[in-house]
């Protein structure tokens, strides 16, 4: 047993960190929150890149890697905001033609278990929804992103403004099965995981924005981080991350139902009290639209809401402690 | 990212469990929680038993008489000791916890010959006097004095919150041996017998209404300056030794422990019907969760600490606040499935509920981990 990352992890980790950083920098973040369509040239990047076919086999021109690895990825997306539907392109990548190189954007959703709506409906081609449509099997099913959009009431005014949002297309909208390759237990499985792991690398990332001001800050003569009281808050938005973290790298590694379900839950609750901290520790400018610290919280909000809420989550792992 | 045993780890785990299947039917009865000649007894009989098996001081190293296992191993063995509902360590845990690794990374062969075997079968007990009565989390404000004369310390002030005095044949003592000097650089660790003349042990009642702990004045106390470990003066580096070993392994089997009581309160919620309450079953939800991931950052930790040659990182203070905490809820979580119950004090969830209290005080109290954590991982400048 050796839980670390191994070289090879770190490795991938750190170039991962390094094409955010250099393709989708602050000024990119900053530019996205009044525009926030998605950047197909950097979509594309993302997919030479190899963040959408990871997992796919080196014969079918994938990078052959595995469920460790795209945590680690969707973690460094976390941290930077990067937005759109990362999840989805990477899940299904290999299912739907031009998703795994970036050549088309797909956003998935739930649409048997919430929460009712799909992300950057005008950037996305399709959307692929998980549902029970009447009379026909539970599956996965595709409509074009301009036929859902024409059967959905007048779009929701997203809390993330990073992310546009709209309802789930009524039953008009024309749906065809993606295909028997899918497994939808699994891939839910998944999306709660990597959904998780983006979370990780917004609580991990929130806890270094936190000390980094308290370090820099001062009042009454002295950093604010000497001041016990912020001290304290910071201790504590690392002791949520680390603890998050475990969970999701185990989760990663056994892919058991019981610990998704875990990592999401702790994952949420780090990510968005994390976020939360944070702004407490900027003071008002932490309340300000200029700060990028309500990006994190609103960002940590919507995934809270998809793949599993709290409620969900603790009720499976309630039930299994009665199975166990 | 690799949670998977080795063959060999495969292999120990299997020797283990097919020895504690033997072993454990041969143990005398447990002793009532109030008689502590008999806990001594009870514990000292069972460090034995794994001593003679070769399971004494896993994780030491080989020269001190350990079995020089590697963190993995330890792992294994109080997973697997725990899953079988073996003893704890109980009364021998300053002896293989604190003060035997202090003698073991410290001492000198002659030091070491004398009391770390003894520890390891189980003959002798220790137990740590560092507290004071005006130094807590300031420990090293520590005020007991130590003025040699000839060979000897002649040792005078009060120790407190004692565990185990009442039965430990030698206590981890700190002492000031330099008042003059900067707090941190006056202190030295001294091996106390605990029948010198001088040596007066009074217990103190906890709220869970035990004896756990005790009160210890020293009057003249004589300790022959041998029992000195490390240099006069160097105390401080060497107990902050052992504090890193209290932190890092402690708990591990008690993580085990606390998942499986969170599985019997389900089982007892659903007999009492407080099941249909949703608010209940996902508050016992969320603490699976909580006890998966505490169980995960374990192995975290002792992945890392295979790294750093067994010495546990700073990662131990950041599982000691999330543990303390949420063994701290897991019993209040029991109260609201045991209701009108919880207030009958023999319940073993009671009791259990009413020590969890010191989880957040001994070893460190939660404020001051938080100090640590912020300030030797995180980096934010010392102060108020
Ligand atoms: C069950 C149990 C067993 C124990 N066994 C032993 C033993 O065997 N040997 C031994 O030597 N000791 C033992 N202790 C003592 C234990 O280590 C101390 O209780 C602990 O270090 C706290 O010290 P204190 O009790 O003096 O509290 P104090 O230090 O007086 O603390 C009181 C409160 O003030 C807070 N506080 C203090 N300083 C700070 C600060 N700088 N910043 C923020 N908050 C602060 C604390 O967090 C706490 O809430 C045991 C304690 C318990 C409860």
């Amino acid at each position: 047993m050796d839980f670390r990352l191994t070289d090879d992890q770190e490795a991938l980790r750190a170039a991962a960190r390094e094409l955010l950083a250099g393709r989708f920098g602050r000024e990119r973040l900053r530019a996205a929150v009044g525009d926030p369509a998605l950047d197909r040239g950097l979509w594309r990047e993302l997919g030479a890149a190899g963040f959408f076919a990871l997992r796919l086999p080196e014969a079918a021109g994938g990078v052959g890697l595995g469920l460790p690895e795209a945590v680690l990825v969707c973690e460094e997306a976390g941290r930077a905001l990067l937005p759109g539907p990362l999840v989805a392109c990477h899940l299904l990548a290999g299912v739907v033609d031009g998703v795994a190189d970036g050549e088309r954007i797909v956003a998935l959703a739930d649409a048997a278990q919430g929460p009712g709506w799909w992300e950057h409906p005008d950037d996305c081609d399709e959307l692929i929804m998980l549902e029970e449509p009447q009379g026909k099997p539970c599956g996965a099913y595709r409509t074009p992103a301009a036929e859902a959009r024409a059967a959905a009431p007048p779009p929701p005014s997203s809390v993330d403004p990073l992310t546009p949002l709209a309802h789930l297309p009524g039953p008009s909208a024309p749906r065809t099965p993606l295909g028997a390759a899918v497994d939808v237990p699994r891939l839910r499985r998944e999306a709660a995981l990597l959904t998780a792991a983006q979370q990780l690398g917004s609580a991990s990332r929130t806890v270094e924005d936190a000390v980094g001001h308290a370090r820099t800050r001062e009042q009454f003569g002295a950093p604010i981080g000497s001041f016990q009281a912020v001290k304290h808050l910071c201790a504590g938005m690392l002791v949520r991350a680390e603890t998050a973290r475990s969970a999701v790298y185990a989760a990663a590694v056994t892919e058991s139902e019981q610990e998704v379900a875990a990592a999401k839950l702790l994952a949420d609750e780090a990510a968005v009290r994390n976020a939360r901290d944070c702004v407490q520790v900027h003071g008002g400018m932490g309340f300000t639209w200029e700060a990028d610290v309500h990006l994190h919280l609103k960002r940590g909000w919507l995934r809270a809401e998809s793949w599993g809420r709290a409620h969900v989550m603790e009720e499976r792992l309630a039930a299994e402690l009665l199975a166990g | 990212m690799d949670l998977t045993y080795t063959p060999d780890e495969d292999d120990f785990r299997a020797r283990l469990r097919r020895w504690l299947g033997e072993a454990l039917p041969t143990l005398p009865p447990r002793p009532a929680a109030a008689d502590w000649p008999g806990r001594r007894a009870y514990d000292t009989t069972w460090q034995r038993m794994l001593y003679d098996a070769g399971y004494a001081g896993l994780h030491w190293p080989r020269d001190a008489g350990g079995q020089g296992a590697t963190p993995t191993q330890h792992l294994i063995f109080l997973e697997e000791t725990e899953r079988a509902g073996a003893p704890y360590v109980g009364a021998n845990f300053v002896g293989l916890l604190h003060a035997g690794p202090t003698v073991a990374a410290e001492g000198t062969a002659h030091q070491r010959a004398r009391w770390l075997p003894p520890i390891l079968r189980g003959d002798e007990i220790w137990c740590q006097g560092f507290s004071e009565p005006d130094a807590g989390s300031d420990l090293a404000a520590l005020r007991t004095r130590a003025v040699r004369d000839g060979d000897d310390y002649v040792v005078t002030g009060a120790k407190i919150w004692t565990s185990h005095a009442e039965v430990a044949d030698w206590c981890e003592l700190l002492v000031r041996t330099d008042p003059e000097a900067p707090k941190h650089r006056g202190i030295s660790w001294l091996a106390l017998p605990m029948d010198a003349p001088g040596v007066t042990v009074r217990p103190l009642r906890t709220l869970a209404g035990t004896t756990e702990f005790a009160e210890m004045f020293l009057d003249e106390v004589r300790v022959p300056a041998r029992n000195r470990i490390g240099d006069e003066n160097d105390g401080w580096r060497v107990t902050m030794v052992t504090l890193s070993f209290e932190r890092g392994t402690a708990f591990v089997g008690e993580v085990v422990a606390c998942r499986r009581v969170l599985a019997a309160l389900a089982r007892t919620a659903r007999d009492n019907g407080r099941w249909d309450d949703a608010a209940l079953r996902r508050r016992l939800g969320r603490l699976a969760a909580e006890f998966t991931a505490l169980w995960r950052l374990t192995q975290w930790n002792v992945s890392e600490a295979q790294r750093t040659n067994g010495v546990p990182g700073t990662g131990g203070s950041v599982f000691k606040l999330r543990y303390s905490h949420a063994r701290q809820e897991l019993y209040d979580a029991a109260a609201e499935v045991l209701g009108a119950g919880a207030l009958d004090a023999d319940h073993e969830w009671v009791a259990a509920r009413l020590s969890s209290l010191s989880y957040t005080i001994a070893a460190g109290t939660s404020q001051i981990q938080q100090n640590i954590v912020a300030e030797r991982i995180l980096g934010l400048p010392k102060g108020r």
